[in-house]
């Protein structure tokens, strides 16, 4: 594939300083069908990794009719190497805002949540101080919809929709079965939204620009643009906002340091992808899709020890609720220490994958599902490294 | 009374004691004693209503919600890959030796707690610390050190 220069984006973080509440007061004139029909256009898709359209999501919690509705913004972000929904709520919180305000004015809600994580506890006061802002806005709009904070209490697994669900209701943060939905059966039982915090950004962005415009970016699959959160062997760490669709090659000809040898895409629960497949690999839903969190590690890294941190980090984070999870992250972790002290054969690690597939099929929940991405991703393209 | 009762009676009376009350209460326990005794965990249950076991089995789930005594003061360092790759490990070793504690231990004077945690939100600054709420990023041994001695003169 040829090469392209990244074209930076800049529609999450900018055009705020003046901003008074007037894309929501807008909005609030138009009619709910319509609004969810131009999100649906944008194509926008959530941010959270999931990659659920949103507007559908919205289309189905506004048909299931129920006493009310709830809306939560998911700000629970424990993904490692993603920061991006703590520099939106720092910075342009009153997209958040209006976007849960539009959703909850599709959807019939009158009460938002933003569950926002221990970690991020110290923005409390500013978050706060813009829910009187924004309490006092729509009440002049003569909307009835108020937004409070639950604060998590330190967990990975919280950020799944259905234990976020769990942990607001005080219990412990379990996943629940699926079906039924959160649009179905949600918090206390009712439909609920539950979209990651850059989509409400996003959303609010979109009824700004208007979906026609907004879906220029980007490509048909993955129209618009993310923010990324970059970590690791980069000299230009940091959130940058770029068009989805771009490939990896293009990506680390922009961010690697010359001496790029392979980029987590994803976090802990993505793919790892070796130099040799960065110029197919394309970043979006038609390829690998991220939450924004890309982690260079250049030549100097031992993938070994990538490898056994994220499968620490999986075994720490397991709720345990369901066997090929709780069991599994320990027995992958036991595993690869194992053979690479020689206390296994080199087959072992046949079993090992075998194991890490039958718990991509068999877990309950995203959380045991994925350790098979970094697992298998990493095994496959760096196996002398885990081996000897 | 006991000062953990009144702390609970307090919170229930101001926001009542529906289940949904009860991770906000461990959180404001945790807020003014540092960790969950076995005496509030009870206290709580028999408040709202619920068995012991069950308030223990909620609590134990987060992080932040300790049933082991912790100090006044609770030093979570970061430590998944990208604060790895920044040489987080000679923070640790240089706090541990200056604290003279191990993870997971509490100074005798039980001002200072260290933890290691699971992704702070702050890798593109790494690595990352957090002294109860407050965060400290691209941090060195020296830095983290005078730090931690601020807060102990306060
Ligand atoms: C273990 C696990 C952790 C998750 N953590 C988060 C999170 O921190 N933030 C988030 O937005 N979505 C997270 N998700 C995805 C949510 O379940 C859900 O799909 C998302 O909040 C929906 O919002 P979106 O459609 O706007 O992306 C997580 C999923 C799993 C399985
Ligand atoms: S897959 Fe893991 S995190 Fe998800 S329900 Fe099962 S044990 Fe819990």
């Amino acid at each position: 594939m040829e090469s392209h220069e990244l074209k930076r984006i800049d529609l999450i973080f900018s055009n705020y300083t003046t901003s008074k509440y007037k894309v929501l007061e807008r909005t609030l004139q138009r009619d709910p069908d319509e609004i969810i029909n131009e999100l649906m256009d944008s194509g926008l898709k959530g941010r959270g990794n999931a990659g659920f359209p949103t507007g559908l999501k919205w289309k189905f919690a506004r048909r299931n009719e129920a006493e009310t509705h709830y809306v939560i913004c998911n700000a629970n972000e424990s993904e490692t190497g993603t920061f991006k929904d703590r520099e939106i709520l720092e910075r342009v919180p009153r997209k958040v805002l209006s976007g849960m305000a539009i959703c909850a004015y599709c959807t019939g809600a009158r009460k938002g949540i933003i569950y926002l994580r221990q970690e991020y506890a110290y923005m409390m006061e500013h978050l706060q101080n813009e829910l009187n802002i924004f309490h006092q806005h729509v009440k002049e709009f003569n909307f009835d919809f108020t937004v409070e904070i639950f604060l998590g209490s330190g967990s990975y697994v919280s950020g799944e929709e259905s234990a976020m669900l769990d942990s607001i209701e005080g219990y412990r943060a379990e996943p629940r079965n699926k079906p039924p939905y959160p649009i179905t059966k949600g918090l206390f039982d009712m439909p609920t939204v539950v979209n990651n915090v850059e989509t409400f950004a996003t959303a609010q962005v979109i009824f700004r620009i208007g979906a026609e415009e907004y879906s220029k970016l980007g490509t048909p699959l993955s129209p618009g643009s993310k923010l990324f959160t970059l970590s690791g062997d980069t000299p230009k760490p940091g959130i940058h906002e770029l068009e989805l669709g771009m490939t990896l090659q293009d990506f680390v000809k922009e961010f690697g340091d010359n001496n790029t040898k392979a980029v987590q895409v994803g976090g802990a629960s993505g793919y790892c992808i070796p130099q040799k497949l960065f110029a197919e690999t394309v970043i979006g839903f038609e390829g690998i899709p991220t939450g924004g969190s890309m982690i260079l590690f250049n030549n100097s890294r031992s993938m070994y020890k990538v490898l056994h941190e994220y499968l620490r980090f999986f075994t720490e984070e397991s709720c345990g609720l369901c066997t090929p999870c709780r069991i599994g992250t320990q027995q992958l972790l036991k595993g690869v220490e194992a053979v690479k002290k020689g206390e296994r054969p080199v087959s072992y690690i046949d079993v090992l994958i075998k194991l890490a597939l039958s718990m991509k099929s068999s877990a309950k929940c995203g959380l045991g599902q994925s350790v098979a991405n970094p697992f298998i991703s990493i095994i496959d393209n760096f196996k002398e490294e885990i081996l000897y | 009374m006991s000062e953990t009762k009144t702390l609970i009676q307090e919170y229930i009376a101001l926001n009542g004691k529906s289940r949904n009350q009860l991770l906000p209460l461990l959180q404001n326990i945790v807020q003014h004693q540092n960790y969950l005794s076995e005496e509030a965990m009870t206290e709580v249950a028999r408040a709202m209503g619920l068995s012991p076991a069950d308030v223990y089995g909620t609590a134990s789930f987060y992080s932040y919600l300790s049933t082991v005594p912790r100090g006044k003061y609770v030093i979570r360092l970061c430590r998944n890959i990208s604060c790895m790759m920044k040489s987080q490990a000679e923070i640790l070793s240089a706090v541990s030796a200056h604290l003279k504690i191990k993870v997971g231990e509490t100074t005798s004077d039980k001002k200072f707690s260290l933890v290691q945690a699971n992704c702070l939100g702050w890798c593109h600054k790494a690595p990352a610390m957090m002294i109860n709420n407050e965060v400290f990023t691209e941090l060195t041994a020296p830095k983290a050190i005078q730090i931690i001695n601020e807060y102990q003169q306060k």
